[in-house]
């Protein structure tokens, strides 16, 4: 096979024919390698390529298969996000404070890929500290989108923050990717870039090794070419982990055993408060178009209401940051990473952190520092973590009412250019790109994100589903059926 | 509720970020930006609601009080910008 047919294969096409022979894994990487070698450069989305090690492990898996005891990945070629911590290997969450970071333990969720035979190609670009909605705020610099409208060249961002891990999937630079989602940082890039995103539910994968942006909204999830794909990838990834606390005690299920279930006589709900002021059209349509073939596929439509989803961006806005002021407390130029030199300790530790933090996080730790500081806890932290007990409340509500999954928008909008919106000027306007899939982590739901359409200029769309608490065979089972009425949408190769 | 550029000094002291008059000046209206887009939650009556604990319901998890890890002093110390005999190093803090 040719290296392009070879990095199109989807995951489950590729586990085939490496069990059969007809392909080896040492094959596989290497067409992986070369692709990113030639598109790197114009793409950014990975920050450190990894090949000595790919090819190591490559040849362990062939190892494997011959002996007959290949593994659930084994072979597969993977894109790691900055986040997680490998062990040895470029580790700062694309931060410039984290330089040289090269932690000396894996993460969980990676040790648990690898334990299944993944092949690791390296790591992807991010938004710094996983903040952001379009990957710009990267001390590499942006990842483009391998998608452009038609008949343009101007570059377009992935979203973000998991921009390099869509990326890379996007353009057949990795089989499939890890990410992390703590407002819509897995859905939103993956409904950018016509892939498969899952945020699973909160305490399903484990967060240990991941670096922390704000705790208890923080899951790591998968993005994948399709459907089953990424159903094959969460398998993996999650698992029960006595070394973070709210891993919760239950055993993974197999995911792709739920795909290609019928959806007949499933109630999916439709919540009228996503219908916002100034939706356009084309989104509009594309929700009811969802909406005809979940009922085509013999599912019952529900109108349902979900009160505060409202609130959800606003009270967010006040629990991540302040969550991050106090992770990133950490960041302190002694223990890892870049140090400043000061006149004395404070001074050292103030011109670390000037110098190590971009824009975007000093920001979010301003805002939460300010939030939680004497005086202000009650008006605001508090208040928020109470809003946010409403906003859980609404969808439990939903639930007991015999709902099985609620079907809206992943993004109000296509993919955008890149420095095209004006950050400095109005933060709050790259905040609304979250408005709904933020929802989803503020009350410890699964969502998955899967495409659904094109819109006028030939930009992906996608569009969500919510989930019960551990509950993801449901959204595998209901994407798989929307992804069966769309079809499949690649970018048309430009890089 | 919004914010002053004295405030805002104080508030990136206490984060321990230097901040410069241009910076300080940029981030007061991008901070009452932000602090300006929550005040919504006024709206929200919350009389009688819990603050979010938890989203999933678990009870905490406990484990033996025991020594499970340790004696990695090195690896411990291997990223630091500066360590000597297994310690951090740091700017003289004791006069």
């Amino acid at each position: 096979m040719t290296d392009s047919s070879l990095t199109r294969l989807t995951i489950a096409q590729a586990r085939e024919k490496l069990a059969s022979r007809e392909i080896s894994a040492l094959e596989l990487t290497e067409a992986y390698l070369s692709a990113i070698e030639a598109a790197n450069e114009k793409l950014n989305a990975y920050v450190a390529v990894t090949p000595d090690k790919a090819r190591a492990m490559a040849k362990a898996c062939d190892a494997r298969i011959a002996a007959g005891e290949a593994r659930a990945l084994e072979g597969i070629p993977l894109g790691i996000k900055d986040l997680f911590a490998t062990e040895d290997v470029h580790t700062q969450a694309a931060s410039h404070i984290l330089d040289g970071f090269r932690p000396r333990y894996e993460s969980t969720v990676t040790a648990n890929l690898w334990a299944d035979g993944a092949v690791m190609l390296g790591k992807l670009n991010m938004d710094e500290f996983a903040m952001g909605s379009s990957n710009e705020t990267s001390y590499y610099g942006p990842v483009v989108n391998p998608w452009r409208a038609e008949g343009d060249d101007k570059p377009l961002v992935p979203g973000g923050s998991s921009g390099g891990s869509a990326a890379a999937v996007a353009a057949w630079l990795a089989a499939g990717a890890t990410a992390t989602d703590t407002g819509g940082s897995i859905r939103q890039p993956a409904a950018f870039t016509a892939t498969v995103g899952i945020k699973p539910t909160y305490g399903r994968c484990s967060r240990w090794g991941i670096v922390a942006f704000a705790s208890s909204l923080d899951q790591a999830g998968p993005i994948a070419r399709d459907v089953r794909d990424a159903a094959i990838l969460l398998r993996s990834m999650a698992s029960v982990d006595p070394k973070d606390t709210t891993s919760v005690d239950r055993p993974v299920p197999d995911y792709e055993a739920a795909i290609g279930q019928s959806v007949k006589g499933l109630r999916i709900g439709i919540p009228k408060e996503y219908r916002v002021e100034g939706m356009s059209g084309e989104i509009e349509a594309l929700w009811q178009k969802g909406i005809e073939w979940m009922r085509e596929a013999g599912a019952e439509i529900v109108d349902i209401s979900l009160p505060h989803t409202r609130y959800a961006l606003p009270a967010y806005y006040i629990v991540a940051p302040a969550e991050a002021s106090s992770n990133l407390a950490r960041y302190d130029g002694v223990r890892y990473g870049l140090r400043v030199p000061g006149r004395d300790i404070v001074d050292m530790y103030e011109k670390t952190r000037a110098a190590g933090f971009g824009r975007e996080v000093k920001r979010r730790v301003m805002i939460g520092t300010y939030v939680l500081s004497a005086g202000y806890y009650d008006a605001y932290y508090l208040k928020a973590q109470k809003v946010r007990t409403l906003i859980k409340r609404d969808f439990e509500e939903a639930f007991a009412a015999g709902v099985d999954a609620i079907l809206t928008p992943a993004t109000p909008s296509a993919a955008f250019g890149i420095a095209e919106q004006d950050m400095d000027a109005d933060p709050v306007k790259m905040y609304l790109n979250d408005i709904f899939t933020v929802t989803v982590n503020m009350a410890g739901l699964p969502g998955i994100a899967v495409p659904a359409g094109l819109d006028g200029r030939g930009l992906p769309l996608g569009l969500q589903l919510i989930g019960r608490p551990f509950d993801e065979e449901t959204l595998f089972r209901t994407a798989h059926v929307i992804e069966q009425a769309a079809g499949r949408f690649e970018p048309r190769r430009w890089w | 509720m919004s914010v002053d550029i004295e405030t805002v000094k104080r508030v990136a002291r206490l984060a321990r970020i230097a901040v410069d008059e241009e910076e300080a000046t940029r981030m007061t209206g991008e901070l009452n930006a932000i602090l300006g887009f929550v005040e919504q939650l006024g709206e929200v009556d919350v009389t009688d609601v819990e603050p979010m604990t938890s989203v999933i319901p678990i009870s905490m998890k406990k484990r033996q009080d025991e020594v499970t890890d340790g004696g990695k002093a090195a690896d411990i110390v291997a990223n630091a910008p500066a360590s000597e005999e297994n310690f951090f190093v740091v700017p003289k803090v004791v006069e």
